[in-house]
């Protein structure tokens, strides 16, 4: 059995068993929201990790979708339901224009350009208070498929939890596949990817384009379980947070933005018991697993089992 | 006409040296060791948060001032010391979120010790604006004009005439070489974090009789530093007091003459059209990837 099954049967027997240990449905709503947060990150770890091109930007993406769930509604009057895949072809598409100029810019310039482009995004949900809300926010509608509304945590925890199998499925096939070791060969290096003859340029920006349909369909799915939806959802803090999880969790892994986004969600759920302490406690194990996992906690983790066998 | 043109000039120019100071910050850091800092705006929060509670304590604004840098200094030594030195090796972005851990670190630690409300500090010398042309200034923001262009031409002049200036521009040059004709490369490092630090605080203590501060205004400026550095060129000293200066001005001048709630918007979409002819930034060194 290939390491891609055994990690998609790992992820399964997560999401299929560990509602046997909740103790209330407060967890549900916390582990869909890991969910969802966790096929943000996975989108970005395509961009990321495979393809080696750093966004500050993706919670832009992640708005896009958010927004069209409460937008669809109120000016085209679509079902709910309909403006995940909406907000998912309008992502795809902003990518795509936007995609174009900006990856032939490198490194720390495209993270510059990338973080234009997040500011973009969330000033216009600021300021655009008629259509928006504002900071305020902006409600989304209740969904019903077939007369059968869709709610409560328990719902959304095998919604969300569906959805990030999906996408996880997608992202390690995609690794896999020749299109996923073209991305691994531009991300080593750039010229040696176009003298042996692959459309550089092509597979970045496809890369972008599938980073940010990932990113709008979580935060489709984040709204429609929030009800909810405020600007910060695509600010910069959000975006930097998306990065951390790839980053921490092992920027060459899928299962690894998993783990991130899990970390990251989680953090701060558990210590608010710390109080004022929170956030710099927050800080601190980020740079201590940095530090000491460079690579990344599930690389750096199979490292040292692979060293010291059980 | 011309008094409001003024008027967008001297206060983009105050914002703006402010912008080139925090990314002069980044480009020294990043000369020295390949980091992009992004705790870089904690710096100038810390100038700002010290002294405003220095001051309080009744401390004489000088005194307050400079134990406001010597704390950021300490903080920058540390900073390397304790979590860019242990990670020498790590892969950029990996050194990327230390920093980023650090910025969230210090303002969850700033928030403690000192609170999360707005501070403001007396201007230095009288708050009355100065007519000049018709258009009004306050006198602060000479200080931080007047404070800004020392800075530059300290740096200029121990960096081009000092023996450990020239040290520091070699490790930036390259670090294996600069190390094999003797200079000791993990002091420049550490004498950058030191120096940003210091040049961060300075900044801070500067502008928050004009622009108050809290334990968290480190984040936007760490943003717009790093833009700015990136629309000079990343690794220039001279691109990041341009496109520092640069910055302000579009700022200013879009939020006077277009909209105000949009002027971030202007400055990023003038930074992308600008980076799209010039991928480089304005002063950067074209490179060439080996492979």
């Amino acid at each position: 059995m290939s390491a891609r099954w055994a990690t998609l049967i790992i992820l399964a027997v997560i999401i299929g068993t560990i509602p046997w240990f909740f103790p209330s449905g407060f967890y549900f709503r916390v582990a869909a929201l890991i969910w969802v947060t966790a096929l943000a990150a996975v989108g970005l770890q395509i961009l990321m990790g495979q393809a080696g091109q750093v966004s500050l930007g993706h919670a832009g993406f992640v708005g896009i979708g958010a927004y069209t769930m409460a937008l669809g509604p109120k000016l085209l009057g679509l079902d709910v339901l309909l403006c995940l895949p909406l907000g998912a072809a309008i992502a795809g598409c902003v990518a795509f224009v936007v995609g174009r100029p900006i990856l032939r810019l490198k490194g720390h310039y495209l993270a510059v350009a990338t973080l234009g482009f997040g500011m973009l995004v969330t000033m216009v949900l600021v300021n655009e208070v008629a259509l928006t809300g504002g900071p305020d926010g902006i409600r989304i509608p209740r969904p019903e498929l077939l007369g059968w509304r869709i709610r409560g945590g328990e719902t959304f925890y095998w919604i969300t939890g569906g959805a990030l199998l999906i996408g996880v499925w997608i992202a390690l096939n995609l690794q896999a596949s020749p299109s996923g070791r073209a991305l691994a060969a531009l991300h080593d290096s750039e010229v040696a990817a176009r003298t042996v003859g692959i459309d550089v340029a092509a597979h970045k920006l496809r890369a972008f384009v599938i980073a940010a349909v990932y990113g709008s369909v979580a935060g489709g799915l984040l709204a429609l379980m929030n009800g909810f939806v405020t600007p910060d959802a695509a600010g910069f803090l959000a975006s930097i947070e998306y990065v951390t999880m790839v980053v921490i969790g092992g920027l060459a892994s899928v299962p690894g933005a998993v783990v991130g986004a899990a970390l990251l969600v989680l953090l701060p759920q558990t210590l608010t018991f710390l109080h004022e302490y929170e956030q710099a406690v927050i800080g601190l194990l980020i740079m201590l697993f940095m530090i000491f996992l460079r690579a990344g906690i599930v690389p750096g983790l199979a490292a040292l089992l692979r060293r010291r066998p059980a | 006409m011309g008094a409001e043109l003024l008027q967008f000039l001297v206060s983009g120019l105050t914002v703006g040296a402010v912008y080139a100071l925090v990314a002069l910050g980044f480009t020294l850091i990043y000369n020295a060791s390949d980091v992009v800092n992004f705790a870089q705006g904690e710096f100038v929060m810390l100038g700002g948060m010290v002294t405003v509670f220095a001051v309080a304590a009744g401390l004489a604004l000088p005194l307050a001032a400079a134990l406001a840098i010597l704390v950021a200094v300490a903080v920058g030594l540390l900073l390397h010391r304790l979590a860019i030195e242990p990670a020498r090796g790590a892969s950029a972005v990996t050194l990327i979120i230390i920093t980023i851990g650090a910025s969230i670190f210090l303002r969850g630690v700033a928030q403690i010790v000192f609170d999360k409300q707005f501070h403001q500090l007396p201007a230095f010398s009288g708050s009355d604006p100065i007519l000049l042309a018709g258009a009004a200034i306050l006198p602060q923001s000479f200080w931080v004009l007047g404070g800004a262009v020392l800075v530059f031409l300290g740096l200029f002049v121990f960096l081009e005439k000092t023996l450990l200036g020239k040290a520091v521009l070699a490790t930036a040059a390259n670090r294996l070489a600069a190390r094999l004709v003797g200079v000791d490369t993990s002091f420049v490092l550490a004498l950058s974090f030191g120096l940003s630090a210091a040049i961060g605080a300075l900044a801070g203590i500067l502008i928050t009789p004009i622009t108050l501060t809290s334990f968290d205004v480190g984040t936007m400026l760490a943003l717009k530093g790093f833009a700015a550095a990136m629309l000079g060129g990343m690794g220039s000293p001279l691109g990041a007091v341009v496109g520092g200066l640069l910055l302000g001005l579009l700022e200013s001048f879009a939020a006077g003459t277009i909209s105000s709630a949009y002027k971030d918007a202007v400055a990023f979409v003038v930074i992308l059209a600008v980076l799209f002819t010039m991928p480089q930034g304005l002063f950067g060194r074209r490179s060439v990837e080996r492979v």
